[in-house]
């Protein structure tokens, strides 16, 4: 790998977002309306109930910062390559002497980017407005955020792929990706309180690890190291898959003629 | 004759049942301008993307620079370059930006002044802070050609530099492209529906037809082959009888 090719891919999409104050405002559209709106929502339920939610609040507030993280770098890889295929770019950059590696790992970048930018005005929106400290969990945010980023990555090169052998049709599932795999990830609720047959699923996935690892450091128990070594071990297999796919898709869209036609569609 | 700089053997690619390009072997000198002529679904455009390694050919081969394509692809693109109608530069950045960027993707050195350069010899230096989506057609094919230098290929594929562009930027264009052979001679795949482009540029002409060479050798020798006036009534004649001619 070319440090200064993915330097290169990289200035690219870092350029496209300070020109355009769109896309930064997209970038923290949804995680702040996220924010907002849970916060009311357990505010209100405290209200009316005579429970203690404080611990709610944190579980939720944590769970959707952290779940921002996964998206955001899923969005960051899946973005980028969408970005090349509307701008009708993509034939210029397959043509240019620039390794696949080198182009997954510009969009990994901007995956971090967006995660590292988001993270931070989410941490202080939620402090200032719910007294919720993303930095209680110290050290342990690296493991949360390394897993969280890495899935993140898989997904969005499963989205790349879907794009590059459906076209312009599978834009949309390039979105939704990250939503389906949500509801078994244990983003809001422990794996325990899934249905039986959908917790091995659930233990299949990362996240479902990382969360479980966050709601039990709210609730005060001790942080265990092991979880998040599950969770790096299935993120190295994920990403592997991912990578696998990717290739496959790439050398079935040359045979097909996919990488012309997709940018000419 | 200096060994080849591009070898294409018997390549053919067929997209499901229909056969795009069938059997096709040419070859290209160093510094050669070879057109390429052919109608609408010829296998043009197919050919060039195997030479640039987009699509995979069923069979056959293809050499440049005397190593094969399939194996050492990244070696053979860093010394190609191309600038094609089906392709445009990120409409969302500037000029300058965009051409930089490339730049260093091929590895130029000091991006910068290579870019301020070329933005200079294409004439164009006023559009280096222009949103590149905004160019007219002309402009943009310029910036085109300006990415397309970037790298002092030895290989140039050009597919269709002048479609949509007026006569006289159109003539413009013709005029670079001589003035790029002259002072870095590269070896340049040439494709038009212009036969104008095709008389005063190529050296060689390859005329494309169903995927396969009807005829080469240089535009007189094609139009005296066809027996016709002139260029565009061979291309008229192949076009409208299909008829297959062996040279
Ligand atoms: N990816 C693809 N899948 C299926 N068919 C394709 C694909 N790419 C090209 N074709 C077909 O192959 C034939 C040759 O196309 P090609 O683009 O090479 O023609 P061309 O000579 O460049 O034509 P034009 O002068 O119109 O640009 C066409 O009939 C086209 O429909
Ligand atoms: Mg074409």
């Amino acid at each position: 790998m070319n440090p200064s090719v993915i330097l290169a891919l990289l200035t690219r999409y870092v350029l496209l977002y300070t020109r355009n104050p769109v896309r930064l405002f997209e970038l923290f559209f949804w995680p702040i309306v996220q924010l907002l709106m849970w916060g009311f929502v357990t505010g209100y339920l405290q209200q009316q109930g005579d429970g203690d939610f404080s611990k709610t609040i944190s579980f939720l507030i944590g769970a959707i910062i952290l779940w921002d993280a996964l998206f955001r770098s899923q969005q960051g890889v899946a973005i980028s390559f969408l970005e090349d295929v509307w701008t009708r770019n993509l034939l210029n950059v397959f043509a240019a002497p620039v390794r696949m590696t080198e182009y997954l790992a510009a969009t990994f970048s901007v995956g971090f980017l967006r995660v590292i930018i988001t993270s931070l005005v989410l941490a202080l929106i939620a402090w200032t407005g719910y007294a919720f400290n993303l930095f209680q969990f110290q050290g342990w945010l690296i493991p949360y955020y390394a897993n969280l980023m890495i899935f993140g990555w898989s997904l969005g090169i499963l989205s790349t792929a879907m794009v590059l052998r459906w076209g312009h049709g599978a834009e949309s599932l390039a979105w939704a990706i990250p939503f389906m795999v949500q509801p078994v990830a244990a983003v809001f609720y422990p794996v325990s309180s899934l249905p039986a047959w959908l917790q091995p699923i659930a233990l299949a996935l990362p996240p479902s690890h990382v969360f479980e690892g966050m709601r039990a450091a709210v609730a005060g128990k001790d942080a265990l190291w092991s979880p998040m070594i599950t969770a790096f071990s299935l993120n190295l297999v994920y990403l592997a898959a991912a990578g696998a796919v990717f290739a496959l898709t790439m050398r079935s869209a040359r045979r097909k003629g996919l990488l012309v036609k997709v940018t000419s569609s | 004759m200096p060994a080849p700089l591009l070898e294409v053997t018997n390549l053919a690619k067929s997209f499901g049942t229909f056969t795009a390009v069938k059997s096709v072997t040419f070859n290209v000198n160093p510094g050669e301008v070879v057109g390429l002529l052919g109608v609408n679904g010829a296998g043009k455009t197919t050919l060039l993307s195997m030479i640039l390694g987009l699509i995979t050919p069923d069979s056959g081969s293809i050499r440049v620079f005397g190593m094969d394509l399939a194996k050492q692809r990244l070696a053979i693109l860093k010394r190609t370059n191309f600038c094609t109608t089906y392709a445009s530069l990120p409409s969302n950045l500037k000029v300058k930006h965009n051409l930089r960027i490339f730049a260093r993707l091929y590895g130029v050195k000091n991006p910068s002044r290579k870019v301020d350069e070329l933005l200079e010899l294409l004439e164009i230096t006023r559009l280096a802070d222009s949103i590149t989506g905004r160019l007219s057609a002309g402009e943009s094919t310029r910036v085109n050609l300006a990415k397309a230098i970037l790298n002092d290929p030895d290989l140039l594929m050009l597919d269709e530099p002048t479609a949509s562009l007026d006569p006289d930027i159109a003539d413009k264009v013709r005029k670079l492209v001589r003035r790029v052979q002259h002072d870095r001679s590269p070896a340049i795949l040439y494709t038009s529906h212009n036969m104008r482009d095709i008389e005063e540029v190529c050296d060689r002409v390859l005329f494309l037809h169903q995927g396969s060479i009807l005829a080469q050798g240089t535009p007189a020798e094609i139009v005296d082959h066809f027996q016709e006036a002139d260029l565009e009534n061979v291309f008229i004649k192949v076009a409208r009888s299909g008829e297959v001619v062996t040279p």
